[in-house]
Order: C-alpha cells, then sequence, then structure tokens
C-alpha cells in the first residue's frame, strides 16, 4: 500500500490502557462495579422456564453439545465434496455450504453477470446435477446441512428434497437449515432478486411447505449477523432480527399458518463480535423479548414455539489483516462468549478470513479452537454459569430494555418493510458503520496490532496461501453445458412452464413446483427467469 | 499525510463510487463514498450489482474525474481490468479509477500496471483514503 498506517511508538509504559471506556460496544454504561442494587429484585426462573432468559433447555449443553458448523466451500462441487468430508473426518457435527455468488443472485454459471464471480466466494450449485456431486458419500439422515441462501433459497431447499429423493432418504428425516431471510439481503449483504412482497411470499411458501414434509429441517435463519457485520451494535442487530422476525410471523399467519407449528421451526443467526458481556447478555436478553413477544402478541401457548434457538459465527469483521494470528485469540474469546450465550450452533472464523478462503490448515485450526472450549475447558458443564451475577444480569436487563427502544423505533417508523423500502434503515447502517470506522481510525476502538501496538517492523505474513484451482470455473461451465444437452429439454420446458404459471397465482405454494424443476434439472438461473418475469426485480433505493 | 478531518480536498471533483459484479458488501462503498463527500466531493453512488460496461457509462455521462470500484468477492482483478477497458473504449482514459475491498498484496502489482490509482483496504484510515485520492487528482495524466 502506497501509504501505510505510520505505527506509534508510544513511550513506555504509555501504551497500556489504563483507562477502558466506560461504556460497552453497544454504548450501555458499565458500573465499575456491579451489585444487588443494580437487580430489579425479580427472582430469575431456571433454564428451560419461560421466559428462558437462562437458557431454553434445562439441561443446557449437558443434555447435547451446540453444533460444530463451519461454513464452507468454493469452486466445484468435487472440490467443496472433499472439504466437507475432510471437516466431518476431524469431528465437525454439521455442514454449512457456502454458495458462490452466481448461485445466490439466481444466475447462470455461463452469465455475462456471473463470468467473474463463478466457485469464487462458495461453490456453484447451478443444477441438481451439482448437488448430487456436492452431498456424495454423506449421510443426510445423520449430518444437518445449512445453507447460507436468500434470493434463491426456495430453489436450493427445492434442490436438497430432490437430493434427498435420489439418495432415498425419507424427508421428514432431513435436519438443517436455510437461511431464507431476505428481509435482512435488502439492508445488507445484497443477495436480493425480487420485490419485496413475492420475496415474502417465497418464504413463506418454502416454510409452510417445509413444516409438512421435512418438519425437523429449519426453514428460516432469520439473521442479524450481516447487519451487524456491517456496522450495526448489537443491540441493533437483535432489534432489526427480531423486528424482521415479527414480519415473518406476520406474514406466514396471514397465510393461514398456525403459530404455535411454524413458530418452533424459526430458527436464528447472529455475529460474535469482541466485546464481551454485550454478546453473551443480548442473547440472554434476546430469548426473553422473543419468549415474551410471541406470547403477548401471537397467544403462543406452545413452548418450542417461544423459543429462541440460534447459531452463531465469530470473527467476520472483528478480524483483521494486521498481526493475523491474533485473530485466533479473538476466535476463541467470542466462541466462548457464544457458549456463555447458550448458543445452539456455532461457526468459527479461521483467522486468514480477512484476506481468503481458509486453507485446509486454518479451517483446521477454527474446529479445534471450538473443540478445546467443548472439551477442555469445563464451561459447557452447567447451564447458564454466569446466570446470577450481579453484572451479566443488570447488562441483560439494559440491553433488553436497549433492544425494545430500538424495535419502538423501528415500528414508530411505520415498520420493518416500510424502512427498507424507503432505504431508511440502509443508510442508518451506512452511518454506523462510518462511526465504527472513525472511532477505530481515531483510536477510541482499540484493535491490537493494527491501531494499537503495532512494529515498526511489522510483518503481514499470515502462513500459506489458499489458491482457488483456476480451472473451476472452467469445469463448472463444462458440468452445466453437459447437464443441459443430457436432460430431457422438454420436461424441464414444462416443468418451468408450469412454475411460471403458480407464480402468477397469488396463495398458490410454488415449493412442489420448484421441487419438480430440480428434478428435471432446470437451472438455477432458468427458475429465477420465469419468476423473475412474473414478478420483476428489486429496485434499490440509493440514499446516501 | 497531511488533510485533516473536515477539509475540504476534493471541492470540484466528481467522483463515481461503484459496485462491481454481484457482490452484495456495500457497507465500505459507502463509507467511502460519505467520507470523500465530507472532504468536498460530489460523489453518485451507483448501488449494487453493476457491470464494467455500465459503470463506464455512467462514469462518461456524468463526467467525473475519478471512479472508485468496491470489491470484496476476490474478482477485484477481472472487474477492475474490465472497468478500464471500458473506460479507454468510451473515450474516458483520463478518468482515474481507485481500488478498495478484500485485496490481497500479491494483486497490487498487477492492479497497478493496469492503471489503477490507489488501492485501499479496510484498515486504512478514512483520512487517508481521501488525502491519497486527492493527491492522485491533483497529479498529471501519466
Amino acid at each position: 500500500m502506497s501509504t501505510q498506517n505510520a505505527p506509534k511508538q508510544p513511550a513506555a509504559g504509555e501504551n497500556a490502557r489504563t483507562r477502558p471506556e466506560r461504556t460497552s460496544g453497544s454504548g450501555i454504561p458499565v458500573p465499575v462495579v456491579a451489585t444487588a442494587d443494580q437487580l430489579r429484585g425479580a427472582q430469575l426462573e431456571a433454564p428451560g422456564v419461560y421466559p428462558y432468559t437462562r437458557g431454553i433447555f434445562p439441561d443446557g449443553y449437558t443434555g447435547r453439545l451446540w453444533t460444530f458448523r463451519q461454513y464452507s466451500g468454493f469452486g466445484t462441487a468435487e472440490e467443496s465434496n472433499q472439504r466437507y468430508r475432510f471437516l466431518l473426518e476431524q469431528g465437525q457435527t454439521g455442514l454449512s455450504v457456502a454458495l458462490d455468488l452466481p448461485t445466490q443472485c439466481g444466475y447462470d454459471p455461463v452469465d455475462a453477470m456471473a463470468r467473474s464471480e463463478v466457485g469464487k466466494v462458495g461453490v456453484s450449485l447451478s443444477s441438481l446435477a451439482d448437488a448430487e456431486v456436492l452431498f456424495e458419500g454423506i449421510d443426510l439422515t445423520r449430518i444437518s446441512t445449512s445453507f447460507t441462501i436468500n434470493g434463491t433459497a426456495a430453489i436450493i431447499y427445492a434442490m436438497y428434497l430432490a437430493v434427498a429423493d435420489k439418495h432415498g432418504v425419507p424427508r421428514e428425516k432431513l435436519t438443517g437449515t436455510i437461511q431464507n431471510d431476505i428481509l435482512k439481503e435488502y439492508v445488507a449483504r445484497g443477495t436480493w432478486i425480487f420485490p419485496v412482497k413475492p420475496s415474502v411470499r417465497l418464504i413463506a411458501d418454502s416454510v409452510l411447505y417445509s413444516n409438512d414434509v421435512s418438519p425437523r429441517f429449519n426453514p428460516i435463519s432469520i439473521a442479524g449477523a450481516h447487519v451487524r457485520d456491517a456496522g450495526a451494535t448489537a443491540v441493533e442487530e437483535i432489534a432489526y432480527t427480531l423486528a424482521n422476525g415479527l414480519a415473518y410471523v406476520d406474514e406466514l399467519r396471514r397465510r393461514g399458518g398456525d403459530v404455535d407449528r411454524f413458530g418452533r421451526r424459526l430458527s436464528f443467526f447472529f455475529y460474535v463480535h469482541m466485546d464481551f458481556f454485550d454478546e453473551v447478555c443480548k442473547f440472554r436478553a434476546a430469548r426473553r423479548i422473543w419468549a415474551r413477544l410471541m406470547r403477548s402478541r401471537y397467544g403462543v401457548q406452545d413452548a418450542r414455539a417461544q423459543h429462541f434457538r440460534f447459531g452463531v459465527v465469530c470473527g467476520g469483521s472483528s478480524l483483521v489483516s494486521a498481526q493475523p494470528y491474533n485473530n485466533i485469540i479473538r476466535v476463541a474469546v467470542e466462541t466462548m462468549a457464544a457458549v456463555l450465550g447458550g448458543a445452539q450452533s456455532i461457526f468459527t472464523c479461521a483467522y486468514d478470513e480477512p484476506f481468503q478462503i481458509p486453507t485446509e490448515f486454518s479451517a483446521e485450526l477454527a474446529l479445534r479452537t471450538q473443540q478445546i472450549i467443548a472439551y477442555e475447558s469445563g464451561v459447557a458443564r452447567t447451564v447458564d454459569p454466569l446466570g446470577g451475577s450481579y453484572f451479566v444480569e443488570s447488562h441483560t436487563d439494559r440491553m433488553e430494555e436497549a433492544i425494545l427502544a430500538v424495535m419502538r423505533e423501528i415500528e414508530d417508523y411505520g415498520g420493518v418493510i416500510q424502512a427498507i423500502e424507503d432505504g431508511w434503515l440502509q443508510l442508518r447502517i451506512a452511518e454506523r458503520a462510518r462511526e465504527r470506522k472513525l472511532k477505530i481510525d481515531r483510536g477510541e476502538t482499540v484493535v491490537v496490532g493494527q491501531n494499537e501496538f503495532r512494529r515498526a517492523d511489522q510483518s503481514e505474513e499470515f502462513g500459506e496461501v489458499f489458491r482457488l484451482d483456476p480451472q473451476a470455473a472452467r469445469r463448472v461451465v463444462e458440468r452445466y453445458e453437459a447437464v443441459r444437452a443430457r436432460r430431457n429439454g422438454a420436461e424441464a420446458q414444462r416443468a418451468l412452464a408450469r412454475l411460471r404459471q403458480a407464480a402468477a397465482k397469488d396463495g398458490e405454494n410454488l415449493m412442489p413446483y420448484l421441487v419438480d424443476c430440480c428434478h428435471a434439472y432446470a437451472t438455477v438461473g432458468e427458475m429465477v427467469r420465469e419468476l423473475k418475469a412474473q414478478w420483476g426485480e428489486f429496485r434499490e433505493p440509493v440514499r446516501l | 499525510m497531511t488533510a485533516t478531518a473536515g477539509t475540504p480536498v476534493l471541492r470540484g471533483r466528481r467522483i463515481l463510487v461503484a459496485k462491481p459484479g454481484l457482490d452484495g458488501h456495500d457497507v465500505g462503498a459507502k463509507v467511502i463514498a460519505l467520507a470523500l463527500r465530507d472532504a468536498g466531493a460530489e460523489v453518485i453512488y451507483t448501488g449494487l450489482r453493476k457491470s464494467p460496461e455500465q459503470i463506464a457509462r455512467v462514469a462518461v455521462e456524468e463526467g467525473v474525474d475519478a471512479v472508485g470500484l468496491s470489491v470484496l468477492s476476490g474478482s477485484h482483478r477481472e472487474l477492475a481490468a474490465d472497468t478500464i477497458d471500458g473506460l479507454r473504449r468510451a473515450g474516458a482514459g483520463h478518468v482515474r479509477v481507485f481500488v478498495g475491498g478484500t485485496i490481497p498484496a500479491e494483486d497490487f502489482e498487477y492492479l497497478r500496471g493496469l492503471g489503477v490509482r490507489g488501492i485501499y483496504t479496510s484498515a486504512m484510515p478514512l483520512e487517508e483514503v481521501v488525502a491519497s485520492v486527492a493527491q492522485a487528482l491533483a497529479e498529471r495524466s501519466p
């Protein structure tokens, strides 16, 4: 870089900050000493008891450990299948499929828009033929699979059902998750395709269909992770996500869904960054806010439909390229916070993720981080070990108040869908991102190795370099062409035509049509084209 | 670097901040756009998912001095090359091109060889990014 940040040369004893900030990362005041006076005095209920502040299960991790689920995928289905088998051999307990941007945005690998992105940030799945290779030799009755997929989530879910059919696996035995949360894509992450209303319809279709045919599968994972990584505070992350959750519940009820039933299969997904107690307490607060909302707003009686179940990712933008091995320590601290917050599944980022797709070495190290915390540290031995701490309980209370205040602000604006369509929420995230960046630039937020404790001779060396096979994109395109040549073209066209007709009818569930398309080896791009023809595309509100 | 916050070192400059390709991570682009605007520039932001051809066309239509490309998907080599090519073919080879995002150091030389005038990653302070853009715009064309 032409203008490198000049390393600070602290005087002896000056660089150790002796006076840490008095507010948390979310801006909540933190007492020097927490005492019983800070507690609200209410008796704290046991874990597994409404409103579940201390956890949704009475036995916590002693009954079942969290799932070790490393996000992974790149290049061709063959390469990704190999990485999955490697991770499973190393003791990973669930898969998490990273898809490339053409698959996420609904373009076939030969599309002009897709050309430079095939197989880059994830694996390319353009038709059932790719999915067959991706899951070869993996027992879908035993391993749960999570897909970070949104714009084309219903299609990828249909493809997963079709793969299960091919493997002879009964659909009702499938476990796993599709992210399927389009609202946050409009705010951060950006893999939207259709306008908001038909997109939300497609989500309702997949959730209701999944409840019937694959009742152990999570058809939505309402995600705050991406707005958080983009700039939102921990408080805003939870508030926006719960607001999105309510919007989905409203839509599902409008479509005739029974909240006591579909509510059991709603799941959530968040980032864990470095402000330890904000992270622990946001989950404790979110559990009870969600349970109370489900009961008070919708009259949910079923305990499982009140449960706030969530997965997390540790790392993301809290990791930096300066002194990259420090990221290993950051991820360990964050994983500890996730566990003390009661996460159901954890993805630990590899230390090299700020600048490349993890190598096999760094991916293994990230998985080992979880295993060391799970099996050596003993933190999973007792449920909610921080429960009852003066500070943790009072901080949970304050996080809860702050989250509810942000949720009220969104409601006053006219609801989350309005806020997204206007670009209001997007602008707010951008402003927050700027604040976060300026705090780091000014040294108000310390990032060790980047804005403090740099060495003049600091190397940004990070070990092994990941090299994507330069031929991967070509092989993706070859299989795509081969599939189109060998499939029954007339059958694929008939399935696509039926999909288009169904899309024109509001209230018709599109999932059976999508599964038929997948079985006929119609491609993701073809299915998306049919839907675009009916619904058009989202017009991004560009506000600065 | 001498620029300080609030100094309008980019007054009178028109800059297009663009998201080429399918990458949806737009927060860096928006933060940079806000910082350039704070420094006095007139900033146009394309929004997501623009092809290099579209970006070159907007750059010409808007008569900008510079284009900033934001890429976090690893496709910066192809997308920068195509944008610069598009600008040249549109007779706008004088427009300065900058690239920001997840750019590995080993690609800096390649990008500079294409004619990219500044490469910025997330660790770089905003003030330095602004100063570097201002300096590149003040230099005469090579």
